[in-house]
């Protein structure tokens, strides 16, 4: 037997670019030679010397501890854990060495990462140089790398877009001359009114006098009496409550839990007086007044929304035919009159 | 032209000088909107159109600010995913020429419908290259003023001294002479695989 052919530093040599991250292992299961990869996983550690399976453990399959059963699986996908932290998952394949090697019933054990290897990289400081030329490794790691970016691009992209789509439905939703929900607004706000399961208040409002004001002192003046009623409806309701302008001078506040008729009343008297209030404009006194028809949505058994905005425009109907200024409800029960009492 | 083209253009304009600048360029390209989606395709000639609008504006030469871009998209702060996809590519220097000709289909991975250049190297001796740049996308003759900023960044990077130098176009292609001095001459920057490990 010549020299060079029983030499394991030859072999050692070769492995260590074709396969950086190997072990060379003699018969007794120590480890004779680990590949510079292989270092880089223990830096401060030796590992020439050490039993094998006391630096990892073999997960899978279940072998016996010893060299002849890592034997037994040659050539088979082996997959360690490193002993102590990091428990790095190595995989891994054995081959037995020929006498030719100068380690008779040794093996050459060749390691990878799988798909450990995002983590592994971070947690090794691992760089190009550290896998085999041929690995396909860092082309691997690029792909990932590369993903997540046009990933996180995209995120942003969603986001940009959903803070667009908010302003749009925002503005869709908005009658821009008051500010308050517009028409469109009207059906998914009686739809979560009557979703919600509890009950409600329909106030149809309609201004008087406003097309006196409208035809003596022009558009302006109308716009800026519809400003200021706007802004006194906001005022004299509730957090909770949504205004709506559903055409010229008209408006619709949906009132949720806003309590019984006699409550209602007051509201809608205290809306009315505000509204009467004068509005200035150019140096002149603005005045008009509302009417309002009124319905509860206790009083519909079951709750039907198109029933009661035809009852509260019956009740506005009248509330301007006794006089204007003035609220009027709705009843739709069986025996009742119609309506009730104007507040 | 893909809206990471056009992004990286606004990137740079915003970030070497201001977004003030930026919006005066987007006013002489006649664009409605100065924001780019990186993630949307444009017509080539909206391209064509900020990249005259910011000659114009800055009073420089064209080639001169091509490759100002070629640099920033290295060496930028805000490009770090650029220059380390382009570090992927190779160990030292030398491994990185020798893998342009793989930089479009490599970009093709990352971002399918991102048409870069053909780029083709020649090894003429130890030490001097040339590279081939294609034409893409209607973009003519401009790419090669962009590459040569991008070398000039990426040899920086890897610690490399090189000469580089625009021979021109001839035909639809762009030459670029690299001539490599030191592959060592400087510490490069570190590069480690794992994402954000520096």
């Amino acid at each position: 037997m010549s020299a060079g052919r029983s030499d394991p530093a030859a072999l050692a040599q070769m492995l260590d670019t074709l396969c950086p991250m190997h072990a060379l292992i003699d018969a007794t299961g120590h480890i004779r030679h680990a590949g510079p990869a292989l270092c880089k996983l223990r830096p401060d550690r030796q590992l020439n010397g050490r039993r094998l399976l006391e630096v990892m453990e073999l997960r899978r399959p279940r072998a016996e501890g010893h060299m002849a059963g890592l034997l037994a699986l040659a050539r088979q996908k082996l997959h360690f854990a490193l002993r102590d932290r990091p428990r790095t998952e190595l995989k891994g394949v054995l081959v037995p060495l020929g006498d030719e090697f100068g380690l008779p019933g040794g093996a050459v054990l060749n390691l990878s990462f799988g798909i450990s290897i995002v983590d592994a990289v971070r947690e090794y400081a691992l760089t190009g140089t550290d896998f085999a030329a041929t690995d396909l490794a860092v082309e691997l790691l690029y792909l990932v790398e590369a993903k997540s970016t046009a990933m996180d691009e995209l995120r942003r992209l969603n986001l940009r877009l959903d803070g667009a789509r908010a302003q749009a439905e925002q503005a869709a939703y908005t009658d821009k001359l008051t500010g308050l929900r517009n028409r469109r607004a009207l059906e998914p706000v009686l739809d979560d009114a009557v979703r919600s399961g509890r009950s409600f208040a329909l106030l149809h409002l309609d201004l008087d006098w406003f097309k006196a004001v409208n035809d003596g002192f022009g558009h302006a003046a109308g716009d800026r009496v519809l400003q200021a009623v706007a802004e006194r409806l906001t005022e004299g309701t509730r957090e909770r409550d949504t205004q709506i302008r559903v055409g010229g001078d008209e408006f619709l506040l949906v009132l949720p839990r806003a309590g019984g008729r006699e409550e209602i009343s007051r509201l809608a008297r205290r809306l009315i007086d505000s509204i009467e209030r004068p509005v200035m404009h150019d140096g002149r006194e603005l005045r008009v007044s509302a009417s309002i028809g009124a319905c509860l949505s206790t009083d519909y058994d079951p709750v039907d929304v198109t029933r009661m905005m035809r009852g509260a425009d019956t009740a506005l109907y009248a509330a301007k035919a006794a006089g204007r200024g003035r609220c009027v409800f709705h009843d739709p029960k069986p025996g009742g009159s119609g309506f009730a009492g104007p507040a | 032209m893909h809206g990471l083209v056009n992004q990286a253009i606004e990137r740079f304009a915003c970030e070497t000088y201001d977004e003030g600048f930026w919006k005066d360029v987007c006013r002489r390209a006649g664009l409605g909107s100065c924001a780019f989606d990186a993630m949307q395709v444009y017509d080539g000639a909206i391209t064509e159109r900020v990249l005259d609008a910011l000659f114009q504006t800055l009073g420089k030469g064209q080639d001169e600010v091509l490759e100002d871009i070629g640099t920033f998209l290295v060496s930028a702060r805000a490009s770090t995913a650029v220059r380390r996809l382009l570090r992927f590519s190779g160990t030292d220097f030398v491994d990185f020429l020798y893998s342009l000709d793989d930089l479009p289909a490599r970009v093709r991975l990352a971002v399918p419908d991102l048409l870069l250049p053909q780029l083709e190297l020649h090894e003429h001796a130890a030490h001097r290259f040339s590279l081939a740049v294609g034409a893409t996308d209607g973009l003519r003759n401009r790419y090669g003023h962009v590459m040569l900023g991008l070398l000039r960044a990426m040899a920086d990077d890897y610690g490399a001294l090189v000469v580089l130098e625009h021979k021109g176009a001839k035909g639809n292609e762009e030459i670029i002479a690299i001539t490599l001095l030191e592959t060592a001459f400087a510490e490069g920057r570190n590069f480690e695989l794992a994402a954000g490990a520096q």
